[in-house]
């Protein structure tokens, strides 16, 4: 049976840091950080934006876009994060509350590193795939977290996509998945720590190169399709340097990334960064063209799609705010201060 | 403890979908729900669901928070009235003290209101934000 995406929605915050505001602070060369992490800015969400309010902003998008699906019959929704506001309790209940969703619903959130957004997708569309239900709503959002002066707090940033998956109406239409995975200590953070911990350069060839290569290659045998035959590819982007070079490694350029490649300007959004390439890069498709999508998230796997366009999305794109509007306008930029208070980086001993 | 999280839960249908009382005699709109119409007395209600955009009718700035508000001070205070002629009072966010103006349009976003503490639950709801697309 045909299942693919019906409606998708993205939210990002409006502030955004400087990478020559953090570096001023910690004493770290600039240029150089912008140069290695190909990476310029990135968003910062403010105190009353977390993992919940950017999920239903994003959720309200994808269900304008779905051109009229009641949210009383989408029968799921799950939301990947490594930045759920609680330890105990749902992040979905109370998206599900608020798009009006409720009761004879499924949530779940979901969380491993940077790919709990790409799984949400991949169990959401299984769903409606097998006819258990009608629609499933999956959410892909984070306010990630980076310790002051690591190198992670250039790059962690903030922002949501979402995707109600169904088998009819579709906007894009899944061709294949597939999941490639292994136990990799490359990033993680123990209970009850602020901040991740990561291995370095170990987070590179092995952790991120491997799994998505991995995931990128067996998806391409599987369907026996070649880079040249998509019209537009997107990868995890934990910077602007790690997707770029991979994508080229594998064989694609860089026109098929240019849509979704928003890391240079948004920063890493953890569970939210592929996913929410792919609203950009829907954004922009055609009806027919191929999109080709790998995830990765530490510890480690990458899930990869293939998605192919129908003439739906001319009619849905422009029915609520663009993802590169929502990147490239209406921004305040702040200062370290700001962004350590927003943050709460600032202990306040009363 | 600044609220309860039962409190809390009761104003979901009004603070996560702006859910109001649309009276049947004067057709009109109030938020929060009322049991009766103060200008009819007429208690026959629908329940309606509000737009979420609208403008700037009034609004007060607060630079002397309540606790729970503090650290977001100064913030505006606005009544607003939607496109549907209903209005409603939220705080007002992403937004310069000095651009908050009577007549300004505005979205309402779904963001955080206030938590009790770091260990109590989090209250979600609308505030409003300056439209911009």
């Amino acid at each position: 049976m045909a299942a693919g995406i019906v409606g998708y929605g993205a939210h990002l915050p409006r502030h955004r840091i400087k990478v020559e505001e953090i570096a001023k602070v910690w004493g770290a060369d600039a240029p150089s950080y912008k140069k290695g992490l190909m990476l310029r800015e990135k968003s910062v969400p403010p105190p009353d934006m977390d993992t919940i309010t950017l999920s239903v902003e994003a959720a309200r998008r994808a269900l304008i876009r779905s051109g009229g699906v009641d949210a009383a019959d989408i029968g799921a929704i799950y939301i990947g994060s490594e930045s759920h506001p609680y330890a105990v309790k749902p992040s979905g209940t109370t998206v599900a509350e608020a798009i009006g969703a409720t009761p004879d619903i499924h949530c779940a959130d979901f969380e491993f590193a940077c790919k709990a957004g790409s799984e949400a997708m991949y169990v959401a569309l299984s769903h409606v795939k097998a006819g258990e239900m009608k629609y499933a709503l999956a959410i892909a959002a984070d306010t990630s977290q980076g310790a002051p002066s690591d190198a992670l707090e250039f790059s962690a940033a903030a922002g949501a996509g979402a995707f109600i998956m169904g088998t009819e109406n579709l906007v894009a239409e899944i061709q294949h998945t597939h999941s490639y995975m292994t136990d990799m200590p490359d990033f993680w953070r123990r209970e009850h720590e602020f901040y991740p911990q990561h291995g370095g350069r170990f987070t590179g060839e092995e952790a991120y190169f491997a799994h998505t290569k991995g995931a990128s290659n067996a998806i391409l045998k599987k369907s026996g399709m070649k880079p040249s035959d998509f019209a537009y590819a997107i990868f995890h982007q934990p910077n602007g340097k790690f997707p770029q070079r991979v994508a080229l490694e594998l064989g694609f350029t860089q026109e098929q990334i240019d849509p979704g490649w928003l890391a240079p300007t948004l920063g890493n959004t953890y569970s939210g960064a592929s996913p929410i390439g792919l609203t950009a890069t829907l954004d922009v498709a055609k009806p027919g063209d191929m999109i080709f999508m790998c995830s990765y998230g530490s510890g480690a796997g990458s899930d990869s799609f293939i998605w192919k366009v129908t003439e739906r999305i001319d009619e849905v794109r422009d029915m609520t705010v663009r993802t590169r509007k929502l990147l490239e306008e209406n921004l305040t930029y702040i200062d370290y201060g700001t962004y350590a208070k927003f943050r709460h980086k600032i202990i306040k001993n009363k | 403890m600044t609220m309860f999280s039962s409190r809390n839960w009761r104003e979901y249908p009004h603070r996560y979908r702006t859910e109001a009382s649309k009276f049947k005699k004067s057709g009109k709109t109030y938020i929060p729900k009322r049991l009766v119409d103060p200008e009819t007395g007429d208690t026959e209600q629908e329940t309606v669901r509000l737009p979420e955009t609208g403008k700037v009718l009034t609004h007060t700035i607060i630079r002397i928070a309540p606790s729970q508000w503090g650290d977001k001070a100064p913030y505006a205070l606005a009544i607003i009235e939607l496109t549907d002629g209903t209005r409603l009072m939220a705080q007002m966010t992403d937004v310069e003290m000095d651009d908050v103006k009577v007549g300004m349009e505005v979205r309402l976003e779904f963001r955080r209101v206030q938590s009790e503490g770091s260990h109590g639950v989090i209250s979600y709801g609308y505030k409003a934000v300056p439209k911009w697309y």
